[in-house]
């Protein structure tokens, strides 16, 4: 029975800049209690059709087209009618967890105001069947929930309320936008988890609006391919994986990064002597805890103990979740933030304890790639002037000219055009500025770069060449690489070996493929087991390995014993797991056995 | 929250120690003081009239009996101007008739302005707005001396509608110009700021979120939308009470509304130095407490400061 | 190993910048600019300051009377003929005292531009200074600069301005100073405000990390980027001068006589409206009315100019 039926659905914005066509007339249809993904890179229009339906769009949006909910047209309904279905019988979940509710009112009244306003329940009936939803979405203590502020709980955790207070009313259809892109891949598998459950027992359709090919293959029946505004190919799950049709599609599942199968051997890859050493470094901030008159200070160890070198020309890629501190570490290498503890030597050099003119002259080798490619680069400099910079201040000897040239070649060598020397970065896309920020990088041939999630904020697409780009410069430069980044898929793509980290220690590190086919640590299985497979056979039969319990607080004393915990008795509570080398290059981190962690309490730690 | 509160109070007390022990030592390093004026004085009348006033001390001890006497029985000392009276008379006569009409146009200024500020949010991009951002443009640039003759000169002078002066008691038609006066460059800056503050809210995530769940645009503003927006008008009522009570001296010169910003004016050209350190630091203090109002308000607004 | 495989090749390149179009990208000043001069409002604005400015530089020529010089004929009786006339050579009519009002009003707006230009100017300076060193150095430093600013702000200024207008004899230099000494700490705060968020920004990071040195930074990275900020609030500062100018001024506090500024000549004006003299209010009146109201539009275009939230 088909539930929600577009037809020729449009819709435009009006801005400074002119008329500006997001939606070019689509047309599709959800059936009850099936799951539709649409997919497509950003500026597709995949937000705007489903916030046109829900009558969400700006004031400057204009919509036109057809779209039925159960017969009724709903599209540019007046607003008091529109209120009487959004919310019951169609509702919408959005990204960012984090800005989507309400700050000043707590969780409970915020659910309960959705009844009131719909169902017209109140009270201690209106308490119960919010509580009874909070357990359907797994919220731990939930009854305490209720009266917390959103700013008193986590990101998924958040989540997990936003879809219970979409589904307090029961509605046919839940359209949830890329509800899980801001979330750490854990968190992410369980929200999808949920999803699934959600549309089986409660028999909801769902609209899943995201970039991740991995999750539509997961989550989906039908999928709609989305590009500049329109559906470039639609079919099955089965249709659009294994047969794609449409170029672009193809396009997309190969630029996708698969964890399971490695895109391309590189050949044989010149890896020489070890040039980095970092040994057991720790970076400590003092978090200073305000609920008192007098503020205390506690230490937030964002790492907390971690080794590792690097040999010329290899790549070491370094993976974890939010707040496991790889970017802390990354900056701690570089020496941008002090180390609080440990060595970093530097082709034999110490430095941590060097003064910073000295220091200055190697930092010529040492160069970063950052996470945001518009907030990296200064806005009121040209991008050759930005690129530039580095060459002015390790090699003043150059003439204005000379620069002119070695800029001129790098543009070309990252693929930017020759004209653009004078644009500046917001007239660039995403994809160019990063561009820009890894030629400004590569300008005096450094010996190594770090790059911190350099293409976690790019598309698709984009993120695969950005990805070839770096690996074609380390073939023809023979610089080393640490590639940061939450996404295993991207890591295992571009290194020689991984570490996993988690709260700021090594839980595991080993060659790419044994990271893959031998992962001994729990956190790395259960890490694996997440990572979304873009192939829906494969996706659809796996099992997963959930961890219970949330992330706990680095501040946490003994959050680093959640995978040891038989040694959380009281006299242990400080005490470090070691790390064992299991296999010839292969390093774990001590952990009691899989049952036993799966079994303990959550809240415990 | 209590701790916040006690956080903002100890900060509170350094600051008006500090103003008093500025504003006294100006006094002290001030040419010529309230006795030698045109008609130079015999030295021993001179000398037992600083006796009597207790000028003849230790700056710091005079300085220690000032704050002791402030803190202990509230006493300012006496004017040097008006022989027969102290600082704490005059401020007992005239602060009443400043607090009632200033507070009356605080209320105004904020009601009016707050409501307006709302209005042309929700009208945003209508001839409403327009009209209100316009006016509320003009009004900024009319301060209260500007609007007090104005005033008079319309509804006195030519339509003799009001009484131009005085105070009777407070009856109505005597506090109807002052709080015009006083309020009107107020509550056009309160109604911009609550104006653009609620734009800004409106156009956030969480306000989607509402909309999404098919609450009445009401509901969306009152529940969700108000108090977030009301957070930067807060923030800024701290300064606007400091311009009011500076704008109280101008309504009490023009309308004789006999408030102590007059006797502050007066006391100023006439080198009265106690009356006029009385009143300062009578002002600061409550500039001071009024900031610490204002500062509780606003974590009150802000849950994340509450727990 | 050469980074250039093909040094020919990359003359060549090299030629073609040269002479190519190299398309002249557009900096975010011009887009500013771009989108100021759309708001008709500001526009406008603009035109009317500069014709008020040119007015005081030109209109000297023309005036038959000068600022201080009394019309003895006529100054018993100013109620009548005091009025504005072309004929008797006192364009906007006389004041109290039987001076020239149009002479008067030039040198009053002079004065009061000058004081709110000025006045600006050194809260810009001692503000931006302050609060830039405030949030670029950080740490204990930070704290303790701000907390003094946030007791100095908590200071009702108009009474301290008004003592030392008293104690310290009547001056344009002391007015200068009493405004100067309060007028900065709101930019300061703004000024720390936005170089503390422009120091988390990855691209100041960027720089450390291509080693370029702290003073390096600060010159290339963070002032041309405090900028945009300081013009805005700048540009709405002025007014507050002149505002806080006519206040003291009106209290007869201000410049001396027979300087004058556009306060004094309003208050002046005010006292006298009961004897239907209206003109000696509305002329100074109308000139302040302009001038401040059009700060207030150039200053908001300037906002909405600099900081477009779709940036």
């Amino acid at each position: 029975m088909t539930l929600l039926v577009a037809k020729d659905l449009s819709v435009n914005f009006q801005t400074n800049d002119g008329i500006v066509e997001a939606v070019q007339g689509v047309s599709f249809e959800i059936a009850a209690g099936e799951c539709l993904g649409i997919v497509g890179e950003s500026g597709s229009g995949k937000s705007q059709t489903f916030m046109a339906a829900m009558g969400l769009l700006p004031k400057n949006g204009h919509a036109k087209g057809s779209v039925t909910l159960n017969g009724q047209e709903i599209l540019n309904l007046p607003v008091s009618q529109l209120n009487g279905i959004r919310g019951s019988s169609m509702s919408m979940i959005f990204q960012d967890p984090l800005t989507a509710l309400t700050p000043h009112l707590r969780i409970g009244d915020q659910m309960k105001e959705s009844l009131g306003a719909h169902r017209g329940i109140g009270g201690s009936e209106a308490h119960r069947v919010c509580l009874d939803w909070l357990s359907k979405v797994q919220m731990p203590e939930a009854e305490r929930r209720l009266s917390q502020y959103p700013h008193e709980l986590s990101g998924g955790m958040r989540q997990r309320v936003m879809i219970a207070m979409a589904m307090l009313n029961n509605p046919k259809l839940l359209i949830a936008d890329e509800p899980t892109t801001a979330l750490d891949v854990t968190v992410q598998a369980e929200i999808l988890d949920l999803i699934a459950d959600l549309q089986k027992n409660e028999g909801t359709a769902v609209a899943l609006i995201t970039h991740d090919m991995g999750v539509v293959a997961r989550m989906c029946d039908r999928i709609e391919v989305m590009r500049h505004g329109g559906y470039v190919e639609s079919g099955t799950a089965e249709e659009i994986f294994y047969n794609p049709k449409h170029p672009y599609t193809q396009k997309l599942l190969n630029a996708m990064p698969r964890l399971d199968v490695v895109h391309e051997d590189r050949g044989k890859r010149n890896i020489g002597e070890s040039l980095l050493n970092v040994s057991d470094v720790k970076v400590h901030f003092p978090f200073t805890i305000s609920k008192g008159i007098i503020p205390r200070t506690v230490p937030l160890k964002a790492v907390d103990g971690v080794s590792f070198d690097i040999a010329e020309g290899e790549t070491l890629g370094i993976v974890g979740e939010s707040g496991c501190g790889k970017s802390t570490l990354a900056r701690a290498v570089l020496q941008l933030i002090p180390p609080t503890d440990g060595g970093v030597t530097w082709l034999g050099h110490d430095l941590v304890s060097m003064n910073r003119n000295k220091l200055k002259n190697y930092r010529k080798d040492l160069q970063i790639v950052f996470q945001d490619p518009l907030a990296s680069l200064d806005p009121r400099m040209t991008i050759s002037a930005s690129i530039a910079e580095p060459l002015k201040t390790f090699r003043p000897e150059l003439t204005k000219s000379e620069r002119r040239e070695q800029v001129a070649a790098m543009m070309e060598r990252v693929g930017l055009d020759q004209n653009m020397i004078n644009r500046y970065p917001h007239e660039l896309s995403g994809g160019q500025n990063q561009r820009v920020g890894i030629a400004r990088a590569m300008i005096n041939k450094p010996k190594l770069i770090v790059c911190d999630e350099a293409v976690s904020a790019l598309d698709v697409s984009i993120q695969a060449q950005i990805v070839e780009l770096l690996k074609e410069l380390q073939d023809e430069f023979g610089m080393s690489m640490i590639f940061i980044s939450h996404d295993l898929s991207v890591v295992r793509d571009v290194s020689d070996r991984i570490m996993v980290l988690y709260l700021g220690r090594v839980v595991e590190m080993a060659d790419r493929d044994s990271i893959y086919k031998d992962p001994r640590h729990p956190y790395t299985k259960s890490l694996i087991s997440a990572v979304p497979i873009p192939d829906p056979k494969i996706e659809r039969n796996r099992t997963r390995l959930k961890i219970p319990g949330e992330l706990p607080s680095p501040l946490n004393p003994k959050a680093a014993l959640r995978f040891l915990p038989s040694r959380l008795g009281s006299k242990d509570a400080g005490y470090v797991p070691r790390l064992d080398e299991v296999a010839p290059g292969h390093l774990v981190a001590e952990h009691d056995p899989l049952e036993v962690i799966l079994s303990q309490d959550p809240l415990a730690v | 929250m209590l701790n916040y509160v006690i956080r903002r109070l100890l900060i509170a007390v350094p600051t008006l120690l500090i103003l008093i022990i500025i504003c006294f030592y100006l006094m002290q390093t001030a040419p010529g003081g309230p006795f030698t004026s045109e008609r130079p004085l015999p030295p021993q009348v001179l000398a037992n009239i600083e006796a009597k006033y207790g000028l003849d001390q230790p700056h710091y001890k005079q300085l220690y009996n000032y704050v002791v006497g402030i803190v202990t029985q509230f006493d300012f000392g006496p004017s040097y101007q008006y022989k027969d009276r102290s600082v704490n008379d005059i401020i007992s006569q005239g602060f009443p008739v400043t607090l009632t009409y200033g507070f009356i146009s605080f209320v105004v200024a904020t009601i009016i302005g707050v409501s307006l500020g709302i209005v042309a949010a929700i009208r945003h991009n209508t001839a409403l707005d327009y009209i209100a951002v316009g006016a509320t443009f003009s009004a900024q640039a009319l301060p209260n001396f500007v609007m007090a003759p104005i005033l008079i000169y319309v509804f006195t002078l030519k339509l003799g509608l009001l009484p131009g002066g005085g105070w009777n008691g407070g009856q109505w038609q005597y506090l109807i110009m002052p709080v015009i006066a006083l309020s009107t460059s107020f509550f056009a800056s309160v109604a911009r700021i609550t104006r653009s503050s609620m734009l800004e809210v409106l156009n956030s995530n969480f306000i989607r979120t509402a909309r999404a769940k098919g609450l009445s645009d009401r509901t969306i503003i009152w529940r969700h939308a108000m108090k977030p927006t009301l957070m930067p008008v807060v923030s800024y009522l701290g300064p606007a009470f400091v311009g009011m009570i500076t704008g109280s001296v101008v309504i009490d010169m023009y309308f004789s509304t006999g408030g102590i910003g007059r006797f502050y004016v007066n006391s100023a050209l006439n080198r009265d130095y106690a009356v006029m350190l009385g009143l300062t630091i009578l002002y600061g203090g409550l500039t001071v407490l009024f900031n610490l109002v204002t500062d509780v308000l606003y974590a009150w607004l802000d849950p994340k400061i509450r727990y | 190993m050469g980074m250039v495989k093909d040094p020919a090749r990359v003359e060549a390149i090299a030629e073609n910048i040269a002479d190519a179009q190299a398309v002249k990208g557009r900096s975010l000043w011009q887009d500013a600019m771009g989108r100021f001069f759309h708001n008709k409002a500001a526009v406008g604005s603009v035109f009317v300051l500069a014709g008020i400015l040119l007015f005081t530089l030109i209109g000297p020529f023309f005036a038959v009377w000068s600022n201080e010089e009394i019309d003895w004929a006529r100054m018993a009786n100013v109620a009548d003929v005091g009025a504005p006339s072309i004929e008797n050579g006192h364009f906007f009519g006389l004041d109290s005292l039987g001076r020239d009002l149009y002479s008067r009003v030039i040198q009053g707006t002079l004065t009061s531009m000058m004081v709110g230009v000025v006045g600006a100017s050194v809260a810009v300076v001692i503000g931006t200074l302050y609060g830039a060193v405030s949030g670029f150095v950080g740490g204990w430093v930070d704290n303790v600069m701000m907390r003094t600013v946030d007791i100095l702000i908590a200071i009702p200024y108009m009474f301290v301005i008004i003592l030392l207008m008293v104690i310290f004899e009547r001056s344009l230099f002391m007015l200068f100073v009493g405004i100067g000494l309060f007028s900065w700490l709101d930019m300061s705060r703004i000024v720390r405000g936005q170089t503390l968020s422009l120091k988390q920004k990855e691209f100041i990071e960027a720089a450390r990390a291509a080693g370029v040195g702290w003073f390096v930074i600060v010159v290339r990275h963070i002032m041309p980027n405090l900028l945009g900020v300081v013009v805005v609030y700048a540009t709405l500062l002025v007014p507050g001068m002149i505002m806080a100018e006519s206040f003291i001024s009106f209290l007869g506090l201000g410049v001396q006589e027979p300087n004058t500024s556009l306060g004094a000549l309003i208050s002046d004006g005010a006292g006298t409206i009961m004897y239907d003299q209206i003109w000696q209010l509305a002329i100074p009146l109308t000139f302040f009315l302009s001038i401040v109201i059009s700060l207030f539009f150039i200053g908001d275009g300037l906002r909405d100019a600099l900081d477009p939230k779709d940036r």
